[in-house]
């Protein structure tokens, strides 16, 4: 591809925010906030990827998808590369993405409740101040518990109603 | 980005992201080995995914390790083609899952040391060390906050669980004292700055495990030998128990059947 035919950065970022997520398909690429710089080197198109958790096995198909998606649109010359820093965090979920996964049944993070390991949110729970207060996606009741930690990708909780007793995902803040 | 990397020999700086790399490695494989095998159906997926945490958080230690040293190894030759004695994890990490329990206790005792030496090597001289360290604190600020829960709900729960905690904690109690335990390469390490002394973690460590513990109405056991620490064995030092030889014979069988073999 010759410079003159480099598509506009604008128009790269649009093709990524259609890419859905392998493991989440309801939200894309740009939704998730792992997509950390587009730019042009001479005629190579370069794009920064963050990895969510560092052994996420999505992480190999993302880099494929976005690989396969560029290629579609005619982008030749490509290079993927890794940025570890700043680390990947649920804040930076669009507004958008969190109605989303809502919808879909899965509740969005809840900022600033990250596990911080010293152990706080166990006290603060068994003191009734914690502010981890999960909404049911499913009928919006804020009565629910956590049945485990981790859940069926590692960005997820498993959770429970106690209102309408179904079981939900929890997309936990980190 | 302009990496400043700091003046240290590369030969114990090697020798040192190993010890990092390979207790993630070998703690993230033995927790593996749960997998389709817990109790419940909620604990296997969340063992599966701390295993995965910390293969993931291994392949960016070996990856930077081999990028130190220089010879063209990438994160799988080093974890696929050392032997044995070229390992550097702790003993605790190979121990035996044993039973739900023993491998919570496990876990709990790693995690509250794996979490202190995260925090500070978020300031390490070496911005490589640096942001992996940042990325999976993250991660590990969830698993420890899983392990003292479950070491509290089953040290505190049902005679029977609690025996079990105990017995766990009596059994690898004698495995902590290695995480602690500093030799030239940790000097070196700290004199660049790179990472603190091992020993300069114990004191976060115990208040973490002396709270946890004492919740979860366990008896901490008072000083015992440590294996590891006296003599010239030790994990550390790639003088491991033989239980390291099966998890390499598991583990490496593919690449060494089929060299070279991907999918």
């Amino acid at each position: 591809m010759d410079s003159a035919a480099r598509p506009e950065l604008a128009q790269v970022w649009h093709w990524l925010s259609q890419v859905p997520d392998p493991e989440i398909p309801v939200i894309t690429l740009t939704d998730l906030g792992i997509i950390r710089d587009v730019a042009w080197e001479d005629d190579t198109l370069v794009v920064t990827v963050t990895p969510t958790y560092s052994g996420c096995p999505a992480t190999t198909v993302i880099n494929l998808d976005i690989e396969k998606a560029l290629r579609d649109h005619g982008v030749t010359k490509l290079r993927l590369d890794r940025r570890l820093s700043p680390p990947w965090t649920t804040d930076w979920i669009t507004a958008e993405a969190r109605e989303k996964l809502r919808v879909y049944g899965i509740a969005p993070p809840v900022d600033g409740t990250a596990a911080d390991g010293r152990l706080l949110g166990r006290a603060a729970r068994l003191a009734g101040t914690s502010n981890l207060v999960i909404a049911c996606p499913r009928c919006g009741s804020t009565q629910t518990e956590k049945v485990s930690q981790f859940g069926s990708t590692p960005c997820k909780a498993s959770y429970r109603c106690a209102d309408c007793l179904e079981p939900f995902d929890y997309f936990k803040c980190i | 980005m302009a990496t400043a990397v700091p003046a240290v020999d590369p030969a114990a700086y090697f020798e040192w992201l190993q010890r990092v790399g390979d207790n993630a490695l070998i703690l993230g494989h033995r927790v593996s080995e749960w997998c389709g095998h817990s109790p419940v159906l909620e604990e296997d997926i969340a063992l599966a995914n701390t295993a995965l945490d910390l293969i993931g958080q291994c392949q960016l230690w070996l990856g930077l390790a081999g990028e130190v040293e220089g010879k063209g190894r990438n994160a799988d030759a080093l974890a696929y083609l050392r032997d044995a004695a070229q390992f550097r994890n702790v003993l605790l990490v190979e121990r035996p899952n044993g039973d739900f329990g023993n491998t919570l206790m496990r876990q709990f005792l790693f995690d509250a040391w794996h979490h202190a030496l995260l925090g500070a090597l978020k300031s390490s001289s070496d911005p490589r060390v640096a942001e992996i360290a940042a990325k999976a604190d993250k991660e590990v600020a969830y698993h420890l906050e899983r392990s003292a829960d479950l070491v509290i709900a089953l040290g505190d729960g049902t005679e029977e669980s609690h025996a079990r905690m105990q017995k766990a904690l009596n059994g690898l109690w004698a495995y902590t004292g290695e995480l602690f335990l500093g030799d030239a390469v940790d000097e070196a390490i700290a004199q660049a700055a790179i990472a603190p002394l091992p020993q300069t973690l114990h004191a976060a460590w115990e208040a973490t495990v002396t709270s946890v513990l004492t919740e979860a109405t366990l008896t901490i056991p008072g000083k015992v030998w440590q294996h590891g620490v006296s003599g010239a064995g030790g994990g550390k030092r790639g003088v491991h128990s033989e239980h390291l030889g099966y998890i390499l014979a598991e583990m490496q069988f593919l690449q060494r059947a089929y060299p070279g073999g991907t999918w």
